[in-house]
Order: structure tokens, then sequence, then C-alpha cells
């Protein structure tokens, strides 16, 4: 309770926003984020994760597929196979570097497909207000009825397994989210003094649109979105480890700790590997948002 | 007894005061060696631009600032009480008691989710142990003195369903709540339209003078102060430049500044002329020149004035200003003329 | 007030409507028809479209919608394929098991949440932020069915202290062996909660401290905790807001959980349900589940009304 009375608007911070003009926004974003060490180096793991991914096979020495029955379910620390290996004794190693190309390709695409249709109709329901406010946003509202994980169960659930399903899925449910989100940035911005005065100067809707609305609305709208990525992760995973996802012999993080699980009482550590994968992205995809949220300075 | 021995003794006496914002990649010295004394009865105007410290100073005078970065140096005594050496707990004693404050912006000033009377019955109940029944008798009778009409109905009102001036009026009674002997006002008229900023000034007046209250109001509208304070500070960059009584000032500003930010005011007696601006801007508070922190927007600056901060001088029992050649009587802004007050820049 | 409650109540019926259209559409996108699951392929044509006719498959698809919702007005969700008994037995059964895993874990992760998200703030910038900050970053980073998992390694399999799967008891867990049970899911399930309220806390209660009226409160001389307490009313609308959306989340959202500790409730039903194509089942869970979030959402709406009063429009 040491700063109890504090950060009262003093004079300070007068002077600090006077020493920080003549700076661009996105020249200020860059230096914070600079400075910022958790994110620079989060960022880092991340480019190494998808390094790795993408040239998996330079990662790795044991092919993911095979397997032999002679050497299943080998502990960790195995001369050869350092992470030991699954239940039909394919490398442990090997299946989580090339699990993570299914693991963030539905993590990620997703988020990007809800980006791309929900900023845009959320962006439309903001700036025109009105009936196709009214008609966006009540049907947002039916969507949001379905917890979002419940919504990606029940259209995989129904449509079936594989990837193109999960990733619908996965896009549907993350729609609704962004759709609110951007129409309420979009809203706040529309009601500022200088949209409005670009408006009542004749601007043409478009062109407010672009030039003003835009510039304030794309980054609040981004930062969410990255967040969004480290649940679509652990959501699409969770898919697969249902059984709903990907379907084997593909390797894909969720699906090897389901296919584990019925190794746990021999081998409990091994079988959890995975999950520290999905773990570590997740964090990591977490901690890029809050820092670019920071630098960034939005507030949502 | 010792009521009348206090009654003679300043109720608010401030000894150099320095205020300074320790952060990580500067520091602000926002004030820097204010002194004044206040009597009970009195008002002391604080006029100055934002970012001269005036804020800053009326808060130092509860320590309302936040602890962990701010180091207030110098003595503060207000009611009796040395604030500048108490712990937090004893501190809470006193805000609200003695000493009360009333905020720019009443509507962010104000709890949103509480009730106006539950926010004034609760400081009755924290500082006089009485029941919240009686708290609330009294809150109604706080309404009705600042003139709040259907007090009644108003208790139960949150902050956002009442108007601007009807909120800084409940303010007001909420910073009248336990009889406090000074009252800080940190610009309460500023954000309000311009027929409520004069009733809510003519109350202020009014219950100031009934209660017998020293206040120190805090206002960068000279229009203002004129009304409310028999006395004017004028402060510039963290330092008093021109203390004296409000007729004196304002007749006869004897510092540059002071004359300056008349000239640039519209006063009654002074409409038609042509206003006048001060150039340049108010100085970087985390890098203070050496010299009179005036001296780069001064047209009377000399070499001397950025030599070191002029000492105060006394003009006369009343009156102080911090400049050099008002001290050697070189400059007279008092002078008859209108013209020789355009003392500023082209 | 009761105004507001109203207009919420009456609002929640095209939500509700949208809702079972959305349910009913995604079953005809189904691929095949009931009759193709509950028929073999070898049984003749005739007697399928016989079927057919009898469920009413062969009458336009807007006639079996508003028959399919008045049967679900009714409380009428039809007869399991799989299991032949009524599915609202068997749903109720389930969300009651569910309920026992769901209340707990809520009111540990709600707990913990605000508890550390508004010491996280008070604290800022020192070390007991970081670390509480750090704690609920991880807690919403990580799979809670692989914390499951992990738990169930540690406590089950290598120390073996506690039961790794089911449920072991019926009803209201009465006895020390039976809370065993529950204690491994309750944990994994309150983990996401405690991380998303407390970052929600930490933020409301930072943004709350650096307001204007919160410096009113100390010039008025009032106790820490008085202020602590107008502090946390403040925060309590949003705080509410997202709560409704967690327990919203662990009644339906607990598939992934219940599925590791093999628990028979809601989302055991439902993923039993999908890979059995019991399509009663699966429809009904889903529009119960989806109708118990939007009125825990209204609760919600009325609740954060209550306490601040600028939200009743």
């Amino acid at each position: 309770m040491a700063d109890a009375a504090a950060a009262l608007p003093a004079d300070p911070a007068v002077a600090l926003k006077r020493a920080q003009q003549g700076k661009s926004y996105w020249q200020r974003v860059w230096e914070r984020l600079r400075d910022d060490k958790v994110t620079l180096a989060v960022i880092g793991v991340l480019v190494v994760l998808l390094a790795m991914v993408v040239f998996a096979p330079w990662f790795t020495v044991h092919d993911p597929y095979t397997g032999s029955a002679l050497r299943r379910l080998k502990p960790i620390g195995t001369p050869g196979h350092w992470l030991g290996t699954d239940e039909v004794g394919r490398d442990l190693w090997s299946r989580m570097v090339y699990g993570g190309r299914l693991s963030l390709l539905a993590g990620v695409v997703p988020v990007f497909l809800a980006l791309l249709i929900g900023g845009f109709l959320g962006v439309l329901a903001g700036f025109t207000g009105g009936l196709v406010n009214s008609a966006i946003m009540r049907l947002t509202d039916v969507l949001y009825a379905f917890p979002s994980i419940l919504l990606a169960i029940a259209i995989t659930g129904i449509l079936g397994a594989g990837l193109q399903n999960t990733i619908l899925a996965l896009t549907i449910s993350f729609i609704p989210p962004v759709i609110r989100i951007s129409e309420s940035v979009t809203t706040q911005v529309r009601h500022l003094d200088f949209v409005e005065a670009a408006r009542a100067s004749g601007a043409r809707p478009l062109t407010i649109m672009r030039y003003h609305i835009l510039n304030n609305v794309l980054g609040p709208i981004l930062v969410y979105a990255t967040s969004l990525i480290s649940i679509c992760i652990i959501l699409a995973a969770g898919l697969s480890f249902l059984g709903l996802g990907v379907t084997p012999p593909s390797a894909e993080w969720g699906l090897m700790l389901n296919n584990l699980r019925q190794a746990l009482w021999v081998s409990p550590f091994v079988a959890a590997l995975p999950g520290v994968m999905i773990f570590i992205t997740s964090m990591c995809f977490n901690l890029m948002s809050d820092g670019l949220r920071q630098a960034m300075d939005v507030r949502l | 007894m010792t009521e009348m021995v206090l009654a003679k003794q300043p109720v608010v006496s401030v000894e150099d005061l320095h205020v300074r914002f320790v952060m990580r990649d500067a520091t602000v010295a926002a004030v820097n060696g204010v002194s004044f004394e206040l009597e009970a009865g009195k008002v002391l105007g604080i006029l100055g631009e934002s970012g001269s410290g005036k804020s800053v100073t009326l808060r130092a005078l509860m320590r309302l600032l936040p602890p962990v970065r701010t180091r207030i140096e110098g003595r503060i005594r207000v009611a009796g009480h040395e604030i500048t050496a108490m712990d937090e707990a004893a501190l809470r004693e006193v805000r609200g008691t003695k000493v009360a404050m009333i905020f720019q912006e009443p509507m962010i000033a104000l709890d949103p989710v509480f009730t106006i009377g539950m926010q004034i019955a609760e400081t009755i109940v924290r500082h006089e142990g009485v029941s919240y029944a009686a708290a609330n008798r009294r809150a109604l009778q706080l309404l009705d003195m600042v003139q709040i009409p259907s007090a009644a109905r108003r208790l139960k009102a949150y902050p956002h369903e009442l108007s601007g001036g009807m909120r800084q009026r409940a303010m007001i009674a909420l910073a009248l709540s336990c009889r406090p002997s000074v009252l800080l006002a940190d610009e309460p008229t500023t954000a309000l339209d311009v027929t409520v900023q004069i009733q809510i000034i003519l109350l202020l007046r009014q219950l100031q003078q009934e209660l017998g209250m020293a206040v120190v109001f805090v206002t960068h509208d000279v229009g203002v102060v004129v009304e409310v304070a028999d006395r004017i500070a004028v402060m510039y960059a963290g330092r008093f430049v021109e203390v004296g009584p409000t007729e004196a000032v304002i007749d006869s500003p004897a510092h540059p500044y002071t004359a300056g930010l008349l000239a640039s005011t519209v006063l009654g007696s002074a409409s038609g002329r042509r206003l006048e601006t001060i150039s340049g801007m108010p100085p970087d508070l985390r890098a203070l020149p050496e010299g009179c922190s005036f001296a780069p927007r001064c047209r009377f600056s000399e070499d001397r004035c950025r030599a070191a901060m002029p000492a105060e001088t006394t003009l006369t029992t009343e009156r102080m200003t911090r400049c050099l050649r008002v001290a050697a009587r070189e400059i007279d802004l008092a002078g008859p003329s209108l013209s020789q007050r355009k003392a500023f820049g082209p | 007030m009761w105004g507001y409650t109203l207009r919420r109540l009456l609002y929640a019926v095209p939500v509700l409507l949208g809702v079972s259209m959305l349910v009913f559409a995604l079953i005809q996108l189904a691929p095949g028809d009931v009759v193709d699951i509950l028929v073999p392929p070898e049984v003749p044509k005739e007697i399928a479209d016989d079927l057919r006719r009898r469920f009413r498959l062969d009458e336009p698809v807007y006639i079996q919608y508003v028959a399919w919702l008045s049967r679900l007005l009714v409380g009428d969700f039809g007869i399991s394929f799989f299991t032949n008994r009524p599915v609202a037995e068997e749903l109720f059964g389930a969300l009651g098991n569910t309920l026992v895993l769901a209340l707990p874990a809520a009111v540990l992760g709600f707990l913990l949440g605000v508890l550390l998200g508004a010491l996280a703030a008070y604290n800022h910038d020192t070390w007991l932020d970081k670390l509480f900050s750090a704690t609920a970053i991880i807690g919403v980073s990580l799979p809670h069915y692989w914390v499951g998992i992990v738990l169930v390694a540690i406590f089950a399999v290598v120390l073996n202290m506690l039961p790794a799967q089911g449920m072991g008891f019926e009803g209201i867990p009465t006895s020390w062996e039976h809370v065993q049970h529950l204690i491994l899911p309750v944990v994994t399930l309150s983990l996401i909660p405690m991380g998303v309220i407390s970052r929600l806390v930490r933020a409301n209660v930072l943004e709350i401290l650096s307001q204007e009226f919160v410096g009113t409160l100390h010039a008025k001389g009032l106790m820490n905790r008085r202020v602590l307490y107008h502090t946390l009313k403040n925060a309590a609308p949003s705080a509410l807001a997202l709560m409704g959306l967690q327990f919203g989340y662990l009644l339906g959202g607990s598939i992934l959980v219940e599925t590791v500790f093999n628990w028979p409730g809601s989302g055991g039903l439902m993923n039993l349900a999908i890979f059995r194509r019991d399509v009663p089942v699966l429809s009904a869970t889903i529009v119960v589940l989806a109708t118990i979030f939007v009125v825990i959402n209204i609760l919600v709406d009325v609740l954060q009304a209550l306490i601040d009063p600028r939200m009743r429009r």
C-alpha cells in the first residue's frame, strides 16, 4: 500500500509529454519496444521457433513418422533420442519440431482470418452506425451466446475432424470478439473531434475512413489479435487432443498429447512433453502481445 | 485560551518549500522555494500558468502527492500541525478535518459509483465517529448550505446525474463537512460555464466569510482571482515572483511577468485595449536556467538577470517581488502610461 | 432498475432464437441425415424412406425447425439415439456433475484472481507485482488439459496421493474421499479464470488508482481500507462481466478437462455424443449450455447496473 496517493495528475506528466513532442507515434513505439528486453527476448524465441519449424529437417536427425516397436517409450535422455520416443517408437524431438508446423498453422491462420473478416465487419459497423451496425452487432450477439470453445467443438464435432474444419471452426469462434473490439474502437474514434471536423468539412466517407480511422483503429485491433493467437494455439491443440482436429498419423502437439496419454502410467514425463511446447509458444505470444500493447499505448 | 493565541498566528505558514519529482530519466523541479503565511479568514490567490507549480504547491500543503517519487523539503504548518513532519496516520486525521480541498473537475473528483450523500456522510463518520443516520442528516444540512435545491433528493443522486455547477456545490459541501479551518481550492471554477463560475465564486466567498476559513485559491484566471483573493501570489517556474494585496498587484504590477499576465487578460477597466501575449514558452522544469527563470522571455533582461535568481525584494510591508531591476528601481511598471506596460517582445 | 432488467430479459429472446437457428443449421450441415446414422446402409431404401416420413424429414426445413423448436420449448429434448434414454435426463445429470466441478473452480479462481490482481496493482512495480503478474500470465498461457495430465502424472502416477480418473460418487461430495476426486480437476479448471481475472483486476485497479477521485478520498482523510473498498467497487463491474464469461466457459468449455479426468459432466457427454453421432444429445447440450451462458450474462449485466448506475441505459 506504499503508493496509495500515487499518480495524481501532477505537473511532471505535462513536462514529459512536452519532451516527447516532435517524435512520430511509431518512432516512440519503436523506442519503447527497444527498451523492453522481455518483449525483445520473446520475439527472439518466436523467431527461432518459427525457423526450427520451417526448416525442421535441419534441426532433426530422425524421421518423425517412422517408429520401431523395439524402442517404444524410451525415457528422456536416451542416447540418440534425447527426448525419448513415443508410444510407437518415433523420435519425440523430431515429432515436436515437425508438430510445430500444424500447431502454429492452426494457431495463427484462424486469428488472421478472423482479423480480416471480423475487423472488416467491425470497422464497417462502427463507421456506418445505424442499421448496418445493428444488423452486424445483433448477429455477433448470437455468436457470442456460445462460449468460444463450445462453438469450435460444436462445429468440428458436426462437420468432422481435420485441419480445414479446425481452422474454419476456430475462425468462426474468433470473429465475434474481433468484431466487438473493432466496432467499439471505431465508434470511439469516430466521435473524436478531428474526425467530426473532417466530416463537417465535407470529406468523403471513404477518405475519412482511410486516413483517420484506419490509422487509429488498426493498432488496437492488431494488439488484440496477437493476444488471441495464444488462445488459438491452446484451443487448436485442444481440438486435436479431443480427436476433433488434425488426424493421425500427423505430428501435432495436441494430437501427440492425446496419443501419449495412454503412456502416462509408463512414462509420465515423456507423455507431458508436447504440452511444454504448447505452453511455451502461447506464453511467448501472450508476452509479446503485452509488450506491443505497452509500446503502442493501447487500452482495451 | 489557546484559540486566542492561534487566531493571531497564521493558520498556514510555508517556509522555503521545495517539491521535486524524481523520475527514472529526469528530475522535475516543480516548486523551488516558496514561502508564505496566511491568517484565518483571509484568501490567498495563487496565480500562474499551467506548469508553474501552483497545483503542486497546493497539494503539498496536504502532502497529497505520490509519496514514492515526490521529494518535499521545507516546512509546512497548517492549523497548528507540522505537515512535513507527520506520519501517514496522523496526516489522515488532519486531512478533511483541519484542511480540505476542492478540485478542478468535480465529475472526475467524485467517485462515480457512490451517491453524493454517501461520499459526504462517510467523511463525517470517519472523522467524528457518528452513525450513518446522523451523518446523513448533516450531509442534508450541508447541501442546503451550499444552496443545492431539493437537497434531500440530491443526496441519493450519483455524480453523473447532477449538472456541473451542482457537482461543484456538492464538492464544496463535501470539503466543508468537518468544518475545516483551511480550504484549498484547485481551480474550482475552470471547468464550469461562465455564469455558473460566478455563482460558485460568490458562494465560496460567502461561506469563507461566514465560517471564517483561510482559503488558498489556485487559478490561472486573473478575473477569478480578483473576485476572491485578499492577496495575490504570482507564480512562475515554481517560485512566487510577486506577492501583494490584490488591488495593489492589479493596479501596479511590480514584476514584468505579472504585468504581462495582466496585459494578456481582459479586465473590466481595460476592455477595448489590444490584448498582448507573452512571447516564448514556460521553462523546462527538468533543467531550469541559472538565473531568473523569466529572463529568457523578459524584455528587460540583462546579463546579471541570467547570472543568479533574484532574491525577494520587499517593496512595502505587504509587497514582495523577485526582480533585480525593480529592486534597483530601474523599471517602474506601475507608471501612469499604459503603453509602458507593453513590456514584452514583439 | 426494473425497467433495465426487463429490457435485458426481452433482448435475450431474439438472441436465443438466433442460437436455436444456428444450432439447427449446424445439424442440417452435417453430412447425412438422422436416418443415415440410425439405419445400417444395407437396409432397403424403401424402409429408410419410410422412416424419413415418420421422422417428418421429408418436410421443408423451416417446418422441421419450428417443430424442433416447439419441442425444445416445452422441455422435450427427445430420446438419445445411443442409450434410448430421454436426453433431458442424461443432460441434467451431466450438468449437475459439471456444476460440482465448476462451482468450486470458479470460487477458487475468482478469489485468487481478485486477490493477486489487487495486490499486484497496489504494489505496482515491486517484486510482488512482478511475481503475481508472472503467475497470472502463466495461468492464461497454460493449456489447461495439459496441466491436468501433468497433475495426474505427479499426484497420481508418481506420488500416488490422489485419484487420477472419474468422479467416484454421485451428487454432492460428502466425504474426504469424494473431495479427493475433486482436487485435481478443480485446481486445473481454476487456472484460467485465476489468470484472466487477476490480469483484468490489476489493470483496472491501476487505472482507478490514477483517477482524480482517489485523490479526493485521500484528501478526505479516509483510511486505506475504505479507499480500497472504493477502488474495488469501481473495479467490480468489469470484473463481474469477465467472471460471468469465465463461469460460462467453465460450464461449456470444461469438455477438455472433463475428458482428461473422465468426468461424467456435460463436456464429457458432448464429447461422447459427437463420437456416437448422437444428434439429439449433441444439439440439446449445445442449446442448453448456450442458454445458460446467455442467462448468466443477463445476471451479470443486472449486477453491473446495480453497482454502477451509469450502466442503466
